[in-house]
């Protein structure tokens, strides 16, 4: 077949592709199915459980049959709709779901076995034996039926994500979305017009009606030269307004390079976040097909299809078709294909009372009931008035009625509602907000009703919003009926198709209604009717009538078809944006990250926070000799590490004191101006959830610091119990942590090395005892905070500075410490050193533990209020004896493994015989050997004992002995030096 | 869903963080003698209704008030949003 006169493509420019490695050409303007129908190529792919030959059934993006891979490589791209794929030069497609080829397919012999894989057939087939689901049928089955293939590596392609507010939104380029936006758009208001097609116009492309008798094109393209001058306007082509989502929000994705040869630097795709104050709904309408025998041969289509690909792309998939219909639209297929010297077989009409509307022969009350061609139609039998015949043609044009593309208008639950003479579910009255159907999606069929509704539909969201516009002049155009009768299927014994991709036929609807699976929740689930990637554009409504006649029930007495975003495939790459990789969520640097890289530390993620973990050596080979090390130098000399991370908030005003009183459940009123103290927050349900120290630097001025997991939800909690709780004191609160950069000196000789930097501050135990805090300047004139805290239980300060001023801070230390040993350690060393002394920290405060459990029952003070204090006393809480203790392995070579569960010698292992488990481990230099923190059932009391530590998800136990859960220095001598 | 945030206006709900219920506003009296029991309820028990409910988001990513909007949780409607701390103040002048 070549190709017929005119059409919408560019005839100057020739443009090569393949499909299936065989060369073709086609022009702008073409997409991949219209280029393979003006080649000839009626066979594009294999349907998804028989394997039948299948062709191109739609123009649009409804299309279920004609699924490619396009590309190759890493941008191979699986089950890619011929039908709206826009052609380009180099474009290579392949067939799927075939073996060896698409015109030979070893699995055809499915199409054979059909009787055995009617709906349903694996839950019944593939009962037993049990393990052979997963191991021999699964895999088998997904083998034989599927759709393309992934390229199985990393998409190369970027990706975009964008914002736009408007307030009107027009969803569809069609006649009526073209009205509306014009309407929209010379009332001043601001207008985004979004149109799935590379070409505004919608059906007026597919047809041949005049505009005030004129060309439509004309029409459009006078229309698209006047917004191109209105700055309130834009017009986004090949975006797929996809889903409706609360208040206005709509998702779309515009196809930016897809239809470009290379990207080349490009975008592929844009997920545009529309905020739009009104919507109109201009998405047009879905043909629908008629079910008879055979009748998913390639070159059986839409009629309305056949008519597009005629009089847009000026191809037809034969010299010879026929039309079967059950309304007026079928014969303008007929009447624009003779125009176009396309010999016209014959026009089969169900209705008896059909009416021929040009020079072709018309078999009124007439049924198609079979049809032949093995990869392509040769013939169809029609039967009429009790005679049978069988009539040669190439392709066959089917309409069946046109639905309405209700889809976005169920988003929100929605249901459309049936409408008897227009034989399809309209949108009903409980659409979401502010979106306004029109045109054909609102069952205005005919151009100038889908002109007016447009232009009505704008009127209306403009009055709305109060914007004056006034109905532009619309042109003149056909004002034809539409009538249709309900024909959906065609009586008879052999397979009939209703859905095409998921080959779904009406004897499965019959098995469906047989095995009572009548409603239509379970009619879809049973037979998979409409789950394919084109959910059923072309089938919902058919197998739902199919279902009513055999209950003998009305439409909407079977069921509704509603409709969950998204409208189309929507790709997980575009979901995903360029938020992948290292992008996939903020990461932040502590202010000395880039001096730790230059000395070579190995990081960790905590949270967003990138850590040091430690930072190896020239000739250590394993990450224990640098923590060891790193442990020993804080023991021994001085340690320095970035504590920047802990949450810093800065809490001022006159009630500052009386507000950490009810947040802390230890008492913080009381703290000297100058001084520190450690504090706990419980949450209200009374368990233990996050600690820290409080230093106060003024009357009215704390600075309080809270783990690194923790800083958001503390700050947001402390927020409201400021805001929500007692709004009444007197208190600010801001989050500091970016603000100060904050490094740890600990270690014996770090007040000698403090020593060096601070300008004239007298740090003698005298003057700067244990828990003291100061401002003060450091480095000639640095703005500086100084804590005299410890989390290792050695001599230990933290120093803090703004920002920016952390690395050149560490760098000093580092100068002036060199002949003390300074030494940087990292978040292992920081966990062993802690672990030594006992401290709790996120494994021990886990969120199901007390202040009792952690040895700090005594700190929740019994005179105050504080945000946990009551549900704290509660008896499951307060009477719970588990206890941290110190752990360490009889055998000093054994091991203390954290997760491990704690038995006593000798006893089952069993959930009523557990007493506790390991919270923490690891190796201690200090003891040198492993040691442990846990939580033992009256463990205060068990100090001495052994107990065994079963780690049964490795198969592994140890004797461990409990000790106090500290391991250096238990008096606190060095803390205090 | 875009929340009208009394000082700035409608901000996208992604800039804040949910929390529930406002109801948690209202915190008992620790002192009370069945302080334990009314606690309980305080921090175990919600309504969870179909239909018009009053809730407290932060907005985290913004000025970091907590505010009370009230929301249809049927359709999602918000039906208006007022500062939390606003809310508490005037429940102490009514002495609750």
């Amino acid at each position: 077949m070549t190709r017929l006169t005119g059409g919408l493509i560019d005839r100057s420019q020739t443009l090569n592709f393949s499909f299936d490695g065989k060369r073709y050409q086609g022009h702008p303007g073409d997409t991949l199915a219209s280029a393979l129908l003006a080649n000839g190529v009626r066979l594009m792919g294999r349907s998804f459980k028989y394997h039948r030959p299948r062709g191109v059934l739609s123009a649009g993006s409804e299309e279920p049959n004609a699924l490619v891979e396009l590309r190759t490589g890493a941008r191979q791209e699986p089950n890619t709709r011929a039908a709206v794929v826009e052609l380009f030069e180099g474009l290579e497609a392949r067939s799927q779901n075939r073996w060896p080829s698409l015109g030979f397919d070893a699995l055809a012999i499915n199409d054979l076995l059909s009787p055995f894989l009617t709906a349903g057939f694996y839950y019944k087939t593939f009962m037993w034996p049990k393990g052979f689901w997963e191991k021999l049928y699964e895999p088998a089955i997904r083998r034989a039926a599927g759709l393309g293939r992934l390229s199985m590596q990393a998409d190369p392609d970027t990706y975009d994500k964008g914002f736009l507010h408007c307030d009107f939104l027009v969803i569809g380029g069609g006649a009526a979305g073209l009205a509306a936006a014009l309407t929209a758009a010379r009332g001043g208001a601001r207008v985004i017009l979004a149109d799935e097609d590379f070409r505004l116009g919608g059906r007026l492309l597919s047809e041949t009606g005049t505009l005030d008798g004129g060309q439509a094109t004309d029409w459009v393209s006078a229309l698209e030269a006047e917004f191109e001058s209105l700055p309130n306007i834009r017009v986004m082509r090949r975006t797929t307004v996809f889903g409706v989502y609360d208040h206005g929000i709509y998702g779309a994705v515009e196809s930016v390079s897809d239809h470009l040869p290379e990207a080349s630097g490009r975008v592929r795709q844009t997920l545009w976040r529309i905020t739009a104050k009104r919507a109109v709904l201009a998405a047009g309408a879905t043909e629908r097909p008629i079910a008879f025998a055979d009748n998913d041969r390639p070159g059986i289509m839409l009629a309305g299809a056949m008519r597009t690909y005629a009089n847009r792309w000026a191809a037809c998939p034969s010299e010879t078709v026929a039309v079967f219909t059950n309304n007026d639209d079928g014969h303008r297929t007929a009447r624009d294909l003779a125009a176009k010297d396309v010999q016209i077989a014959a026009v089969i009409d169900a209705r008896p009372e059909a009416k021929a509307r040009g020079d072709y022969r018309l078999i009124a009350g007439g049924m198609v009931t079979g049809s032949r061609g093995r990869l392509g139609l040769k013939s169809i039998e029609v039967q009429a008035n009790g005679r049978s015949e069988w009539i040669e043609c190439g392709a066959l044009g089917v309409s069946g009625g046109w639905n309405p593309n209700v889809h976005l208008f169920s988003h929100h639950r929605g249901r459309p509602i049936w409408n008897e003479s227009l034989q399809a579910f309209l949108p009903g009255e409980d659409g979401p907000p502010g979106l306004i159907p029109a045109g054909a999606a609102a069952a205005n069929f005919s151009t100038a009703d889908a002109l007016r509704s447009g232009a009505q539909a704008a009127k209306r969201a403009m009055d709305e919003l109060g914007i004056a516009a006034s109905s532009p002049d619309l042109p003149r155009a056909e004002e034809a009926d539409y009538k249709v009768a309900p024909v959906f299927n065609v009586p008879g014994k052999k397979r009939a198709w209703v859905d095409f991709q998921n080959d779904v036929t009406v004897k499965d609807i019959k098995l469906a209604h047989a095995e009572n699976m009548r409603p239509v929740e379970h009619l879809k689930r049973y037979t998979t009717l409409g789950m394919a990637t084109d959910q059923g554009k072309t089938a919902n409504v058919t197998g739902l009538a199919v279902m009513a006649e055999l209950t003998g029930r009305t439409i909407p007495e079977t069921g509704t078809t509603i409709f969950r975003p998204p409208y189309i495939p929507v790709t997980l790459s575009v979901l995903g944006g360029g938020d992948i990789g290292r992008h996939y969520r903020p990461r932040r640097l502590t202010p000395t990250n880039h001096w730790a890289e230059g000395q070579g530390a190995v990081f960790v993620e905590v949270g967003q926070w990138m850590r040091a973990q430690y930072f190896p050596r020239a000739g250590e080979t394993h990450w224990r000799q640098s923590v060891d090390r790193e442990a020993g130098a804080v023991r021994s000399a001085v340690g320095l590490c970035d504590v920047t991370t802990l949450g810093k908030i800065d809490v001022q005003g006159a009630d500052a004191g009386e507000f950490l009183n009810r947040l802390y459940c230890n008492i913080m009123a009381t703290l000297k101006v100058g001084r520190v103290r450690y504090g706990l927050m419980l949450r209200e349900d009374g368990f233990a959830y996050d600690d820290g120290t409080c230093a106060r630097l003024a009357e009215d001025h704390y600075v309080v610091t809270t783990t690194t997991a923790n800083a958001g939800l503390v700050y947001r909690n402390m927020e409201f119990a400021r805001q929500c709780l007692w709004s009444d004191l007197d208190v600010q609160l801001i989050s500091t942590t970016d603000a100060w950069a904050q490094i740890a000196v600990a270690g014996p000789k770090s007040r000698a090395l403090l020593a060096r930097i601070v300008d004239g501050f007298d740090l003698s135990n005298e003057a700067f005892p244990f828990m003291a805090c100061a401002e003060l300047t450091v480095c000639d004139g640095l703005r500086a905070r100084l804590f005299r805290i410890s989390f290792s239980g050695e001599l230990a300060y933290e120093v803090a500075v703004p920002a920016r001023f952390g690395h050149a801070l560490i760098e000093r230390l580092m100068e002036l410490g060199a002949d003390l040993g300074a030494t940087p350690y990292g978040t292992e060393a920081l966990g062993v050193l802690r672990i030594e002394k006992g401290h709790a920290a996120g494994p021990e405060l886990s969120g199901q533990t007390t202040a009792a459990m952690v040895g700090l029952g005594s700190m929740v003070s019994q005179k105050k209020d504080s945000v946990g204090a009551v549900m704290s006393r509660r008896g499951g809480l307060a009477g719970d004896r588990r206890r941290l203790v110190g752990l360490r392995p009889v055998d000093p070579a054994g091991k203390v493994v954290s997760g491990s569960h704690l038995f006593a010698e000798g006893a089952p292992r069993k959930c009523d015989t557990d007493q506790g488990w390991v919270t923490s481990a690891c190796y201690s230099p200090h003891v040198r050997s492993m040691i442990g923190l846990g939580f033992l059932e009256k463990g205060d009391e068990r100090l001495g004992e052994v107990i065994v530590a079963a780690n049964p998800l490795e198969g592994e136990s140890a004797r461990l002995l409990v000790v106090p859960a500290c391991f250096v220095d238990p008096e606190g001598e060095r803390l205090r030096e | 869903m875009l929340i009208p945030h009394p000082l700035l206006g409608p901000r996208d709900a992604q800039e804040f963080t949910y929390l529930g219920d406002a109801r948690l506003i209202d915190r008992p009296d620790p002192s009370a003698p069945d302080a334990e029991a009314a606690f309980c309820d305080y921090v175990f028990l919600r309504d969870n209704p179909a239909g018009v409910h009053r809730e407290l988001w932060f907005h985290e990513q913004g000025d970091r008030s907590w505010l009370v909007v009230t929301r249809d949780t049927v359709t999602h409607e918000v039906l208006g949003a007022e500062l939390a701390r606003n809310v508490a103040l005037s429940r102490t002048r009514c002495g609750k």
